[in-house]
């Protein structure tokens, strides 16, 4: 049922999102939208010596399941390596999410994940990797 | 009968898909600017044509070829009489209105349009209407003008006006626009443009299942138009152009069906409309959709178009009343059969989602028209439409849904 996909605390995370905002001096920067619906994803990074998540903020405008999804991966990536965040899968957030996530809403569902990880092949592209 | 509402409870019973449940409710089947329902004298014809008479058309003599041609040929002079085309040569069968606008601007565009000649479109087209003249002013070098539309009031023709000279090849324009169930008013463009010698296309996608389309009154000279939205199969639908234009353009697609005699290294083009149908032509799809031109003339166009404004009407003023929900378009008295709003700032897949939850289809998203979100300043819409099988009972489950979506996000 597809009212399972609003349940409370996806709710919450999308009312009240983790983790929201900017950074003073971000390594990362990326941002993408999904131009089927509108939403809009724009994440920064900050690593610590070891290429390790020591904070991560977001801030973007779309539909509950894409705010709140972003929400919940900027707290599971915390302490992440690089390595670690580009093998996570849409498996990996539909887990962390918890919810039916009907076909039509997968795209939303893995919106933050896919701007995480393209800005972290640019990031390395950048530096030579 | 006219005069006579459509009686929605024999409608419904020729709708097979109406019976079918979804999570556990009745089907509440408001998506019908996407694609409508298809009545069982739908069905039928396709069941009947690949059961009974399967063969290809206009090639071979034997009898399956010659029940087929026929049935193809009848679906055209089918879909000719409810366009009130002067002949059945004028209606070209494609697969939508998306490969018939094609064709104009690539077959009519590439060979009219030159560097420094102008294309106008309104700044509320579906993309199907705009990406082929971009891709066409491109080609050739040619200058796009855009007429901004008000939401509300509509099209100003002194705006048309403004845009228009000697320069002008080519004037486009939606008869009624799939997001503000706004109707533009196509005779009068049709008249200013003739008067700087443009052509004058029109999207009918929306208004062919709506309303009687009469193409002589409209005064255009191409016009566009979907089977699937119209109640036939998908995969079908209609250029219909005039026959002096048509007979004057050059071909769109190259292949069989479409040629007069064929040489190794050049051949010469059959007359209209088989000049632009190469190939093996649509047609199951054809059939189909003359099947559901006879359905609808069967219940009466003038009768459809008032059940549908009535029912958008109804559904416009509910909506207003349930807190948070805007409405985007005309007024309720001057409103086509569908309506676009947002409620409070949910987003319209959200709420489409949770709508669903309660049995009702709605279309959420940009609808294809991504210029004209920007300008209402919404990235997505949820939209209702309406079709022959809809009635106030519909209305009544899309807001109790909608309040519903309202107290999950306790707005």
């Amino acid at each position: 049922m597809t009212a399972d996909m609003y349940r409370e605390y996806i709710l919450q995370h999308y009312r009240s999102p983790r983790n929201y905002g900017r950074l003073e001096n971000p390594d990362i920067v990326h941002e993408d939208d999904n131009p089927l619906c509108g939403d809009q994803v724009h994440i920064e990074v900050a690593l610590d010596d070891q290429d390790r998540v020591a904070d991560i903020r977001f801030q973007g405008k779309g539909c509950a399941i894409s705010q709140a999804s972003t929400s919940i991966l900027t707290d599971k990536v915390k302490g992440k390596t690089l390595e670690e965040i580009k093998a996570l899968t849409k498996d990996d957030v539909f887990q962390w999410l918890r919810i039916p996530i009907s076909p039509m809403r997968v795209k939303c569902a893995v919106l933050g994940l896919m701007v995480l990880q393209a800005g972290i092949h640019h990031y390395e592209a950048r530096r030579g990797r | 009968m006219r005069g006579m509402p459509v009686d929605i409870e024999a409608v419904r019973r020729d709708f097979p898909i109406l019976a079918r449940q979804v999570h556990g409710k009745r089907l509440v089947y408001l998506d019908n600017a996407a694609t409508t329902q298809k009545p069982a004298a739908v069905i039928e014809a396709l069941d009947r044509y690949y059961r009974n008479y399967n063969a290809n058309v206009h090639r071979s003599v034997h009898k399956l070829a010659e029940e087929a041609t026929l049935a193809y040929e009848s679906a055209r002079q089918e879909v000719a009489r409810f366009l009130n085309a002067a002949r059945p040569e004028e209606v070209v069968f494609t697969s939508g209105t998306t490969e018939a606008l094609n064709l104009v601007a690539y077959a009519w565009g590439r060979a009219n349009v030159r560097a420094g000649d102008a294309i106008v479109y309104t700044d509320i087209e579906h993309h199907s209407n705009l990406v082929p003249w971009q891709l066409l002013a491109e080609a050739v070098g040619a200058e796009i003008r855009v007429v901004e539309v008000d939401p509300e009031a509509g099209l100003d023709l002194d705006r048309l006006e403004a845009v228009l000279d000697e320069r002008v090849r080519l004037v486009t324009l939606p008869h009624i626009s799939n997001v503000l169930g706004l109707e533009l008013p196509v005779a009068e463009v049709a008249r200013r443009a003739h008067q700087v010698g443009a052509v004058v296309v029109v999207d009918a996608a929306q208004s062919a299942p709506q309303q009687p389309i009469d193409v002589q009154a409209l005064g255009c000279d191409f016009l566009a138009l979907s089977g699937h939205k119209l109640y036939g199969p998908t995969g079908i639908g209609v250029l219909w152009g005039r026959y002096e234009l048509l007979a004057a353009m050059p071909p769109f697609l190259g292949g069989g069906e479409m040629i007069r005699r064929v040489g190794l290294t050049r051949s010469t083009f059959a007359d209209p409309p088989a000049r632009f149908e190469a190939g093996t032509p649509k047609i199951a799809g054809a059939i189909g959709l003359g099947a559901a031109v006879e359905y609808l003339e069967g219940l009466g166009m003038d009768r459809v178009a008032a059940h549908d404004r009535a029912l958008a009407a109804q559904a416009h003023e509910a909506l207003l009343e349930v807190p948070g929900v805007t409405v985007y378009g005309p007024p309720p008295d001057r409103r086509a059969g569908l309506v676009a709003f947002s409620l409070d700032d949910i987003h319209a897949h959200d709420l489409a989602s949770l709508v669903d939850t309660e049995g009702v289809a709605i279309r959420a998203g940009h609808h294809c028209c991504m210029p004209l979100h920007d300008r209402l300043g919404v990235p997505a819409t949820a939209r209702a439409s309406f079709a022959v099988y809809n009635g106030p009972d519909d209305i009544e489950a899309l807001v109790r849904a909608v309040h519903a979506a309202r107290k999950v996000f306790n707005r």
